[in-house]
């Protein structure tokens, strides 16, 4: 089969707005996933055993199994029991939640590596938990999360195409909408594919200048 | 739920069909990640260069496009599988990326030393990373792959989408079959679960037998 460029100029506006939502999913999921992880990541420091212990497998229980049919649970499950949200709200919330049982991991270990000295400093002082956390261990435990944080965020962009499954009109989805009224796959699917590259390609790029940028502060 | 039980011989076969994609899926990744993890230290930079571009295309675009197209757009080439082949090269492909970065990282990570004894023995190069530099990298690879193996489980979910009836797509049919949602959605959560604590149980014994006499840290070390 030839390539049509008619097709390919004709999907691209289409494919322009699907490409918005899914930015836009990207950027509210992952928000979700940053705070969420990082209250997980605390609650795991729990000196409550069961906290910790329940905490463990329910992340676990998330992060093994498939987000697909998390998507599902979420967008058919939650009307029965007379929750209605929009297919957009589903899945960017499965996707948060996803893939904070991700990032809390990199939290803890980013808090992890705060040198217990810091903490007895802050006791020292007399600060809260609030002030502890705020001004002492946060800033610290930060800026090294970076660059796997900004790893995930690219993770989460390119799951977003399944946020289609649930009729979320997404880059994917719309592109699939042109190929089934068009009855072409060649030119959109390829489109899509060159978008996804041309996003996730040069932020792979940025994570990995930041990931060198911070290993050198730390050494010197 | 008694009425999802009555569903139980699909929901069997569903569970096979999983569990056949995440195997032959496995062992596809896993070639291609030797492959293109050997290839990305290659003498030659053109085999380099391929396996970069290799790399950057699956782990660039997202994991569902890579398998619409390989489903969809390659019969229009006259490259035509069947769905379930489809789902396997799919997943294969895009894990198999992942897989050589680690098994570049695990190679790169065995010391400079192992490299000069080798030298020393005057072993020739395929005897020095067959004898000598592979068997030390694998210990250092199986934690990672079997995160991976996971990642890949979850991604046979995906291939529901292009018709293949596995676990996802039983469910779907018991959803339309019964209007029931909860239920079947739940169900097949727990078996996903099961399959995969169970592969996380696989792999923490291989890498154990892997690690024994060597002063390596596997995944279950603190």
């Amino acid at each position: 089969m030839e390539w049509n460029w008619d097709h390919a100029f004709a999907v691209l506006p289409q494919l322009a707005d699907g490409l918005v939502v899914t930015i836009q999913a990207t950027i509210v999921a992952s928000l979700l996933a940053y705070v969420l992880g990082l209250g997980i990541a605390i609650l795991k420091m729990s000196k409550s055993k069961f906290t910790r212990v329940s905490l463990y497998w329910v992340t676990e229980f998330v992060r093994r199994t498939p987000i697909l049919v998390q998507l599902y649970v979420v967008f058919y499950v939650l009307p029965d029991f007379g929750i209605f949200l929009e297919a957009f709200t589903c899945g960017v919330i499965v996707l948060g939640i996803h893939f904070s049982t991700y990032t809390s991991e990199v939290f803890r270990a980013g808090i992890d590596n705060v040198p217990k000295g810091q903490w007895e400093a802050a006791k020292s002082l007399n600060y809260n938990p609030l002030q502890t956390w705020k001004n002492v261990i946060l800033p610290q435990a930060i800026p090294p999360m970076i660059p796997p944080l900004a790893n995930y965020l690219i993770t989460m962009f390119k799951e977003t195409p399944l946020l289609a499954a649930i009729t979320v009109v997404e880059l994917f989805r719309a592109a699939d909408q042109y190929s089934n009224s068009h009855y072409t796959y060649l030119e959109p699917m390829t489109l899509v594919g060159i978008f996804f590259l041309i996003v996730s390609i040069p932020s792979a790029m940025l994570a990995m200048k930041l990931e060198k940028k911070f290993k050198q502060a730390k050494t010197a | 739920m008694n009425e999802v039980i009555a569903f139980y011989p699909i929901l069997i076969k569903g569970t096979i069909t999983t569990i056949q994609l995440t195997v032959m899926g496995a062992i596809l990744a896993l070639v291609i990640s030797f492959i293109v993890g050997l290839a990305r230290i290659s003498k030659f930079r053109s085999v380099r260069v391929i396996a970069i571009i290799y790399l950057e295309f699956f782990r660039g675009s997202s994991a569902l496009v890579q398998m619409f197209f390989i489903y969809f757009v390659l019969p229009m080439w006259g490259i035509y599988f069947d769905a379930l082949t489809a789902g396997v090269v799919a997943c294969g492909l895009n894990v198999g990326a992942y897989g050589s970065e680690v098994v570049r990282g695990a190679i790169l990570a065995v010391g400079k030393e192992q490299h000069e004894a080798s030298q020393a023995l005057n072993y020739s190069v395929y005897k020095k990373y067959r004898y000598v530099i592979i068997p030390q990298a694998i210990p250092i690879m199986i934690p990672t792959f079997g995160n991976l193996l996971i990642e890949l489980l979850k991604l046979t979910a995906v291939a529901s989408l292009i018709t293949i009836s596995d676990l996802t797509f039983m469910a779907q049919i018991i959803r339309v079959q019964t209007a029931l949602t909860l239920e079947p959605f739940l169900l097949i959560l727990v078996i996903y679960f099961i399959i995969a604590s169970i592969l996380v149980k696989l792999v923490d014994l291989i890498a154990k037998k892997f690690s024994k006499g060597r002063n390596i840290m596997t995944a279950g070390d603190k």
